[in-house]
């Protein structure tokens, strides 16, 4: 039986893994690169609608976000279904908009603080009502570019 | 006792230190950028007397509480809103001074007289959903952007794109400052031809 026994040399070496972290580091760096931090945990659920006649939202510092629906799961025992605003990492109430908004302005660069943009990041099944009531606030501080943040996509999604 | 030569540290873990990192790093990334529909809302300011506006140029989408369009006091169906508000602003009904020389409407007398005059007045229930008033607001802005492709391209036939596409260029950080210069002009030009005079009520004060 000897007759057939593999020679020891015979071995495939193993393959060298010293280039490992070469390519992890160079895939570390493009993440680096490309990373913009998320600021602020949802805390309402956010189904986007969609809309295909849609413009890019470049620069992010020119960009304020309010986000509206309702609690997600883990926040339904203590804030209920209702749809909500959430404002940075708190949900909030209408009255709070104006300010945040003031605030959010005076964070800002002096250049651009007459150029921000609110992004409304609005589940699509809240009602229109906090919409319209976001949107008169916002009128009130004088914040008039909005942009109703969307999903890309046909407009027949929304219908369900 | 002979001399040792130092030891190599092993590099081993370099590789589990690496992917630590390109976790942490994947996992906090948000690469896509935001996208979606721009809408400029009106100053709040007392207008003392309201311009009066014909009917015929007023073009009325009510969405109620169920979710149900009607348009120009008719009920219809989202898929045909955006052919309705083509037709509507591209009517040019307009007779001497008011008439349109660039509509291919069918310049009915009962609708509007010129893109320049029409309005397209939009009023939604508070129990709207807003997945329904974003498609409504989605088709309205095609309905705009369909009429400006074709301006664009009936005025600059030698550039090859639309308008939407020329938009998207102009708005690109990378375009170069000669070349956003150039298009803004032209932009401008078809803005004026079918300007978005998209207006929303104002909230009632009842309910």
């Amino acid at each position: 039986m000897s007759k057939f026994k593999k020679k020891k040399g015979g071995d495939l070496p193993a393959i060298s893994t010293a280039s490992l972290p070469d390519i992890v580091f160079m895939l570390l760096f493009f993440f680096m690169v490309a990373t913009v931090m998320r600021d602020s945990t949802l805390m309402v659920s956010n189904t986007l609608p969609a809309a295909d006649q849609v413009q890019k939202l470049d620069k992010k510092d020119r960009v304020m976000y309010i986000y509206a629906g309702k609690p997600s799961d883990r926040y339904q025992a203590k804030y209920g279904t209702q749809a909500r605003i959430q404002l940075n990492d708190k949900f909030a109430t209408v009255q709070d908009v104006g300010a945040f908004v003031l605030a959010e302005r005076a964070s800002k660069r002096q250049e651009l603080q007459n150029v921000l943009t609110t992004a409304l990041k609005v589940d699509g099944e809240t009602n229109m009502g906090l919409i319209t009531d976001i949107k008169q606030e916002l009128r009130k501080v004088n914040a008039l570019k909005i942009n109703y943040t969307t999903r890309l996509g046909a407009y027949t999604q929304n219908f369900n | 006792m002979p001399k040792r030569s130092a030891p190599e540290v092993n590099a081993g873990s370099m590789a589990d230190i690496a992917f630590l990192l390109l976790i942490f790093f994947l996992v906090t990334t948000t690469i896509e950028t935001d996208s979606g529909i721009n809408r400029k809302l009106p100053p709040i300011e007392d207008v003392v007397d309201p311009p009066i506006i014909k009917e015929r140029n007023i073009f009325t989408v009510v969405v109620n509480k169920n979710n149900d369009l009607l348009v120009e006091e008719k009920p219809m169906n989202i898929k045909d809103l955006r052919a309705a508000a083509i037709a509507f602003l591209d009517n040019g009904g307009g007779k001497g001074e008011e008439a349109c020389n660039f509509c291919q409407g069918e310049k009915d007398p009962s609708s509007s007289d010129n893109p320049d005059k029409a309005i397209i007045s939009l009023k939604n229930d508070r129990e709207t959903e807003y997945q329904v008033y974003i498609a409504v607001q989605n088709e309205l802005v095609a309905a705009y952007n369909e009429l400006r492709d074709r301006e664009y391209l009936r005025l600059y036939p030698n550039d090859g794109i639309t308008f939407t596409q020329a938009d998207k260029i102009y708005s690109d950080p990378r375009t170069s400052p000669s070349t956003k210069e150039a298009l803004k002009e032209k932009l401008n030009t078809v803005k004026l031809l079918f300007p978005q005079k998209l207006s929303e009520a104002e909230p009632s004060k009842t309910n």
